[in-house]
């Protein structure tokens, strides 16, 4: 997984309440086996005029003028402000999968549904969660500013406005070391594995009927 | 020291180990996969040269992308026509096959949408710590299991550790207290649930429903319920342990036997919370209250009784709700103030883990028996939930109910729910649906979705529009 310390990046707004995970990755694209290759179609419904079908290049259809992300001045976004509960609806891990693919490497909103919000670690993206008001703010000021951009300072949990101004963020220690470190949580699970086996042959002697059922 | 919530003692019976960062080690009991987030996974766990942890705790279906059609479903897994859903299933059989895991496969006995298949083999009971890698797991803590969905990372990490890497939740109590009215089902508790607390009201929760309405509700009723715990934002959804949940696994076919049988009963039987547990968050709902339920717009809080009316962009204060609000009219070409029974209706679908399971279709077949669909009305798709739903539907003559009043009776699979087959919403069409989730897009791009229960999915197929299912008279099967 790839690691995240300090990111600066251009900042995107998508100005709408509870963005499901229909709406970041529509279901005809979750046919595909592979982790990658889900960025030209974040956002499908919204961003094409048309109806995308998997496998069909972006390049040759129709942009919706209306949606921010096709426009200029939002090209090369990497932190994509958002508005309450992102992400909510699906497990599918194909919306982080989407919006790291495209190239975002940040969300802010003021909330986030939680499949979607612990999804988001496990592929190296930052979901910051911050106050409504400043998140109102934020549009406010990437609207009005071309080119507005943030710094993220993950190790000191705080973004740098372009003016300087600094505004400190709220995560969960256990969530910031894996995104500090990429770490491989399989691998560190495993580490434990004494513990695991020694839980495994208490909960057998307790609820043997929960082995060896499934033939 | 105060008692513990259900949801406590779950946590703690599964507890591996607490970290000191709050993250913990809970134990999975039963991992169900399918052919939409687990071919990642197994190419994760081929990468990094794992097995999985402990073969017999999985268990596999496909179920979210194959056909519901009965000849192309017969023609086999070869001859499924798209080439991305044909490789997607075949993966998940050469995965199961080659890694040994206990899969239902496309045309087996056996095999359904996971949320249906699971509990009616006994392969997720009592107790259990239950995951797959769909957010409506939450359907089987209708009987006291630890069950919530997870992402295709977490489906690695289970398959090759048994363990999830997870935070505890905090405790919320919705208690629904009286007696349903005549014709309100356990949909429309749930619709009425979402309506009252919102999308994001759950965030962060476990819930428990607990009430005398869902102690009246049967246990299929209780799925329902739990199965939309998401559409709520919790990930976890559970109702206790009584009478009715024992008895609805008695016979199954992973359940236990014997001896064996007994002493988890006893167990079982241990699975309520304390009288004295404490709750971070208390709902409270009168029963009585609750009328069957219609979504509006395009997010499951978007609700009203069938005897409401469609909201007005102005009578919402709330800048960032007004927004959805005209968003959502937008898209579902809706008028404010209009009543909801105006709504027509263009296709109707029964069928989703939500509500697929045999008393659903017996709900719908006593409003169809004897009528016939709507001719404005081009499509009724009733989905049975598994292979086992479907066979006991055809032993009651259900099948012949639905084909005679001119809807279609298909094989069992999450179909028009999330349209990743060919059963889909073309744009603009409105359809009355039984399934969980009416995103944009949700059912076929530009389609249009009404949430509602089966009995009222019937009622508007032969109506043509919305209707209140009380205004009609039942069957013989009511």
């Amino acid at each position: 997984m790839k690691v995240f310390t300090v990111h600066k990046g251009l900042v995107a707004p998508m100005d709408r309440a509870n963005v499901d995970t229909d709406m970041i990755i529509p279901k005809q694209f979750l046919k595909s086996i592979k982790r990658t290759g889900f960025g030209p179609n974040l956002f499908d419904e919204l961003r094409y005029l048309d109806e995308g079908q998997p496998g069909q290049s972006g390049r040759e259809r129709p942009l919706n003028p209306d949606f921010p992300l096709n426009w200029s001045r939002y090209q090369g976004a990497s932190i994509l402000l958002a508005r309450e509960n992102f992400g909510c609806g699906s497990s599918r891990e194909h919306a982080p999968w989407a919006l790291e693919d495209y190239g975002f490497r940040v969300i802010i909103a003021p909330s986030y549904a939680d499949i979607f919000f612990n999804n988001c670690f496990k592929n190296g993206l930052l979901p910051i969660v911050l106050n409504e008001n400043i998140v109102s703010d934020l549009f406010c000021e990437a609207e009005q500013n071309p080119g507005y951009q943030l710094t993220v300072d993950l190790p000191h949990q705080r973004l740098i406005k372009p003016d300087g101004e600094e505004l400190s963020f709220e995560i969960d220690p256990f969530y910031k070391q894996c995104l500090l470190e990429g770490l491989d949580e399989i691998g560190l699970t495993l580490k434990q594995a004494d513990a695991i086996h020694a839980y495994e042959a208490q909960h057998e002697i307790d609820c043997p009927w929960l082995f060896h059922a499934i033939k | 020291m105060a008692g513990k919530t259900l949801y406590d003692k779950l946590w703690d019976a599964h507890l591996v180990q607490q970290r000191e960062d709050g993250s913990a080690l809970l134990y999975i009991d039963r991992h169900i996969l399918h052919e939409v987030t687990s071919p990642q996974a197994f190419e994760g766990l081929r990468l990094a040269d794992r097995r999985p942890w402990r073969l017999d705790t999985n268990i596999a279906t496909p179920d979210h992308n194959i056909s519901t059609d009965r000849e192309e479903r017969a023609a086999g897994v070869d001859a499924i026509p798209d080439e991305t859903s044909r490789i997607q299933v075949k993966t998940l059989d050469e995965n199961c096959e080659s890694f040994g895991i206990r899969e239902f496969k496309m045309n087996e006995m056996g095999q359904g949408i996971v949320h249906v298949m699971g509990p009616e083999l006994g392969a997720s009971l009592p107790g259990m710590t239950v995951v797959c890698g769909d957010s409506h797991t939450a359907t089987h803590g209708a009987f006291a299991c630890l069950a919530h969905g997870i992402g295709t990372s977490e489906v690695e990490h289970v398959l090759a550790t048994q363990c999830l890497v997870t935070k505890k939740m905090k405790n919320l109590l919705i208690q629904v207290d009286g007696e349903l009215g005549t014709g309100v089902t356990a949909k429309d508790v749930i619709l009425a649930v979402i309506g009252e607390i919102g999308t994001a009201g759950g965030n962060g929760y476990a819930i428990e429903f607990a009430g005398q309405v869902f102690r009246d509700m049967s246990i299929e009723g209780r799925m329902t319920v739990c199965n939309m715990a998401i559409e709520a934002g919790a990930r976890v959804g559970m109702v206790s342990v009584d009478d009715k949940t024992i008895a609805y696994f008695k016979g199954r076919r992973f359940a236990p036997t014997g001896e064996m049988w007994d002493r988890a009963v006893s167990y079982w039987r241990t699975l309520q919370s304390d009288s004295d547990a404490v709750f971070d968050k208390t709902v409270v709902i009168s029963g009585s209250d609750i009328v069957p339920q219609v979504s509006w717009g395009t997010s499951p809080e978007m609700v009203v009784p069938v005897t409401g009316s469609i909201p007005r962009i102005e009578d919402e204060m709330d800048p960032v709700k007004r927004q959805a609000i005209e968003h959502a009219l937008k898209y579902m070409g809706l008028q404010g103030g209009s009543p909801v029974t105006s709504i027509p209706v263009d296709r109707v679908f029964i069928g989703s883990c939500t509500n697929s399971r045999i008393e659903d279709l017996r709900a719908a077949a006593a409003i169809a028996e004897g009528r016939k669909v709507a001719s404005t009305v081009k499509q009724v798709l009733v989905v049975p939930g598994s292979q086992m739903v479907k066979a006991q539907a055809e032993s009651e003559g259900l099948d012949q109910i639905f084909i005679e009043a001119g809807m279609e009776w298909r094989e069992p699979g999450c179909s028009m729910c999330l349209a990743m087959n060919a059963d889909k919403l073309g744009a603009g069409e409105h359809c009355a649906s039984t399934s969980n989730r009416n995103f944009e897009g949700r059912q076929g791009n530009g389609g249009r979705t009404h949430l509602l229960s089966p009995a009222m999915a019937a009622a508007a197929a032969i109506a043509g529009h919305i209707t209140d299912v009380r205004s009609l008279k039942q069957g013989s099967m009511a």
